[in-house]
Formats: structure tokens, sequence, C-alpha cells
């Protein structure tokens, strides 16, 4: 029997085909995306790291209270979205990389020194990625300016001054733009379009956009996580979200 | 076909055609293949439920509506209208639910008309629920819980699933909440209810699903019909717990010309003139 369209004749296999076909349908899928939004800006003596702390799986919350952030030295903190376990993880073992560090240099290992490790630390799984999306924020020691960096799950990464990741992603940034990078200044020199926020204002910006996020993303709510890095120290402070 | 003989059990047969159109459409769009070679079912996350008491019912839902993981709408109406004894709380498709509770509602209205009375029964709108879903085998995704007061069996409360199975019951809840909502009844419902113990009752196991599911949220609705079906209170807004906790003091200003003027044209007046053809 002949098909009036040539493409659809030839449907029939030899049994090395076949079993490739079943075999096809097997997957092993080790990658589970816990949900949350990530978020790090930096000020002119400030960094700010923020996160929500809602776990999800699916529809269900296992955990309104899980903690995205890690504070890395006096210097450095890092927030990660995607996978629960994979940021445990990457989490412990940057911690030991950096305790190693203090043992054998006798100092804090510097943010941009960080901001490499963690790219390293990345790409050294490039064939089996850590599933993790991080924002690195934090102070140069030296001079005290505040800087943040944004990552892929395999490294690649970008020195920025505003940067959010997750599932709220796709909310914030664009406010974050608008508000803090000034992208619609067309008749603006690049240096100047940066809006140069006291460290209670970005805070409050930071606390409005979570809220924003968690009106209209449902994998994120429950609370805030938020980091303030100067050069007195890294202050940690929790607000509510709502928990729908 | 060799396929077919050989074959047992699942058919992968989608997955040949599949290969077989990316290899004839190897010069279109990824986004179109995808479209078309995957088009994803749309699943919509709900709480709805209903309890049953001396007097009557007590319907109940949640007010989220969700594309995804976005929040489409936070104050949407779940609990619909069918006859003036008789409402209908829809979970799934929106669309779903919504076209078929307005067609149930039209029938019921004419089939009062037909029999010239002035309720009509609870089984009868469950039956042309029912029949109609079958129908659709499932592709129709309405999950309902219908519920109302009539003269030929008093309060009655149904669940109906998208494959036109229904279930009746004390106590009913539907949608990606149902487990935490009938887990709030498993705990507290008990026979002989008041009104006011089945209303509470109600909001709590909405409240479970808004808290524990995600598909849930914002408000909760309540329904009660009462009265031989003669009294109903529609509670829109019955609790409204959900409520944003922050907003910038401030607000957020956008500085006079934040928005670029690129090119500008003044005109100081136009001038229209109509023109009338003989044709």
């Amino acid at each position: 029997m002949s098909h009036p369209d040539p493409g659809f004749v030839s449907m029939s296999f030899d049994s090395d085909t076949q079993r490739k076909i079943v075999s096809h349908q097997r997957t092993w899928s080790p990658y589970v995306d816990n949900g949350g939004t990530v978020l790090a800006l930096a000020g002119r003596d400030y960094a700010i790291v923020a996160a929500d702390t809602r776990l999800s799986v699916g529809f269900s919350i296992p955990s309104r209270n899980f903690t995205k952030i890690v504070q890395l030295t006096d210097q450095a903190v890092l927030a990660s979205a995607g996978m629960g376990a994979d940021r445990q993880y990457l989490h412990k073992i940057l911690r030991s990389r950096l305790e190693i560090y203090r043992y054998q240099h006798q100092k804090e290992m510097s943010l941009g020194a960080i901001a490499q490790l963690l790219s390293n630390t990345l790409y050294s799984r490039r064939f089996f990625p850590i599933y993790a999306f991080n924002v690195l924020g934090g102070i140069d020691a030296n001079t005290g300016e505040g800087f943040v960096f944004g990552y892929d799950a395999i490294g690649s990464f970008e020195k920025v001054k505003v940067v959010c990741s997750g599932s709220g992603q796709t909310l914030v940034q664009p406010v974050l733009d608008q508000q803090l990078a000034g992208r619609q200044k067309y008749d603006v020199p690049d240096d100047q379009r940066m809006a140069s926020l006291s460290l209670a204002e970005a805070i409050e910006l930071t606390r409005d956009v979570f809220n924003s996020a968690a009106e209209r993303d449902i994998l994120t709510g429950d609370a805030l996580e938020l980091y303030a890095v100067t050069a007195s120290g890294v202050r940690c402070e929790r607000f509510e979200l709502r928990r729908d | 076909m060799l396929l077919e003989q050989d074959f047992q059990g699942f058919s992968f047969d989608l997955f040949l055609r599949n290969q077989q159109l990316l290899r004839r459409w190897s010069n279109e769009s990824k986004e179109r293949i995808e479209n078309v070679l995957a088009k994803p079912p749309r699943k919509t996350g709900t709480t709805i439920a209903g309890v049953l008491f001396a007097g009557g019912v007590v319907l109940g839902a949640d007010t989220r509506a969700t594309e995804g993981n976005v929040v489409a709408d936070k104050n949407c109406s779940k609990i619909h209208y069918i006859a003036s004894n008789i409402y209908c709380c829809g979970a799934g498709t929106a669309a779903d639910t919504e076209a078929t509770t307005q067609l149930i509602a039209s029938q019921m209205e004419l089939h009062r008309q037909a029999v010239d009375r002035d309720l009509v029964p609870v089984a009868a709108a469950m039956t042309r629920l029912k029949h109609y879903l079958f129908r659709y085998q499932g592709y129709i995704s309405a999950a309902l819980v219908l519920g109302g007061v009539d003269e030929l069996n008093g309060p009655s409360l149904y669940t109906v699933y998208p494959h036109g199975s229904v279930d009746q019951l004390p106590y009913v809840s539907m949608g990606s909440g149902s487990l935490a909502a009938m887990a709030v009844f498993e705990a507290r419902w008990h026979e002989a209810l008041t009104e006011e113990e089945a209303k509470c009752l109600v909001y709590e196991a909405i409240s479970a699903g808004i808290e524990n599911d995600l598909g849930s949220g914002s408000n909760v609705d309540l329904c009660v019909v009462k009265n031989g079906g003669r009294a109903v209170d529609y509670l829109r807004g019955y609790a409204k717990e959900n409520v944003r906790v922050y907003r910038k003091p401030t607000g957020h200003v956008f500085a006079r010309g934040t928005t670029a003027v690129l090119a500008q044209e003044l005109r100081k007046y136009v001038q229209v003139t109509r023109v009338v053809s003989d044709l």
C-alpha cells in the first residue's frame, strides 16, 4: 500500500533501531528545580545579597525556612537558586576550600579570588553540572566598593552591579535594570547610568521586588533573607513574605 | 507495518512520527516544531470543597488562577451559578469549567421552564454534567463540586470528575489542593454540623489548600445554599488573609525623561477631508 505522501512511507525499522528507540524512553533525570529567587546588588560602599526561603517540589512546599545564602567571608556572601541538594553541596565545598585557604595563607580570600574559585568549581563539573544559579556579592577589601557577580550553572560569570536569578528572575530583573542600572536612559553616558542608592534605600527596593515576585511567582515566598555587606561587617535581616 | 506486529505494551509510534516530521521540517523554526510536536497540556491549580449540613450545603473555593508558575489572576471566581438553588465549584482548565457550567446553567433554566417548577433537582444538573463530560472522554478538563438544595432530595452534594464519574458524599474536595482540604475534613468533620460549623470547616479546608498547595492561593470564597433552596449566601471574599506584606514607602519614581524622546514631529492641526464616492 502506498501513502500519498512519500515522507510517511518508510516506517519499518530493523531490530537494532527498534531497541535504540525503546532505550531512548528510559531516561535518567538527576535534576530537580526547587524554585526560589536570589538577588545581589552593589552600591558605592555596600553589597546586598538576598533570597527567599521557600523550598518547593512541584506544587508542594517541603520547607518554608530553607536558606539559599551562605556567608563565605566578612566581605563575601553567596546565594544560589536551583536545586537544593546541589546548592548545599556547592556551599559546603566552597566553605571548606576557603577554610584551607585561611590556614595556608593566614588571611581571607579576596572577593575577586572567590569569584574565580566559584567559576573554576562550576566548570570542573562541565559535563555533569551542579544545578545551581549563583549570585555572589561583596565589597572590595582595598577600596570598600561593592560588587556582585552573576553566574550560569557551568561557571561563566560577569562582574556587574545588580543581578537576579531563579524562578522570579523574569519578574525582578527588568525592574532592577530600570530602577538601578538606568537601562532606559538613552542620552546618559554608560558610566553615569547607575543610580546611587543609600543602603537603606537599596534594602527598601530589595524588599519591594521580593514582595512583588511573591505576588506573581508561585515558587517564591514565605520569608526574605537579606545580607548587607559593608566595611563594618555582614548584617543579616529577615522579613516575612506571603505564604500562599 | 512491522511495528504493529513486533511491539507489545507501550506504543512509541508518536516518537517515530516526530522523527519523520523533524526530518521533513529541517528548515522550520525550532519554536514552530516544538509547538506542533509537544504542546503541553494546560493545568490550573485549585482548591475547591463542599460540606452538607442539616439545612443545606456549603461550597468553598480559593481565588488563584495560574498559567504554569505565574499567577494569572489573584482574585478569580470559581463558584459558578447553575440555578437559583444550585451552585458549582470548578477546578481544571478555566475555560472548560466556565463553558461547562454556563452550558448546564442554560439547560437547567430551560428545563425549569419546561416542567414549570420553581426549582430544578440538583440530580438533574449532575446527570447533565456527567453525560456531557463522559461524551468528551476526559478531554474537557473540568473537575467539579456540585451542591444545592431541592424539593426532591433536600441538600445534595456531588463531585463530577473530568471523565464523567460521580461521587455523592457528605464532604468532598477537588483540585490540586484537594489532599490538604480533605485532610482537614477527615480530622474535623462530624455528622450534625450546624450551618456556622459547616462554613468554618469549609473555610479551614480551603485555607489549608491555599497555604500548602502552590497551585492555590489568595482568598476564600464561600457559597451557602439553604432554606429548601430558596436562600443563598454567596460570600465572595469570605476571608482575605493573603495580602502583600510590604510596599516601598516612596513608591517607584520615574524621573522626567526616563523614556528618551528619540524623534519628534509637531503639527499645528490636521485637516480631515471627507471624500464621498458616487458609487
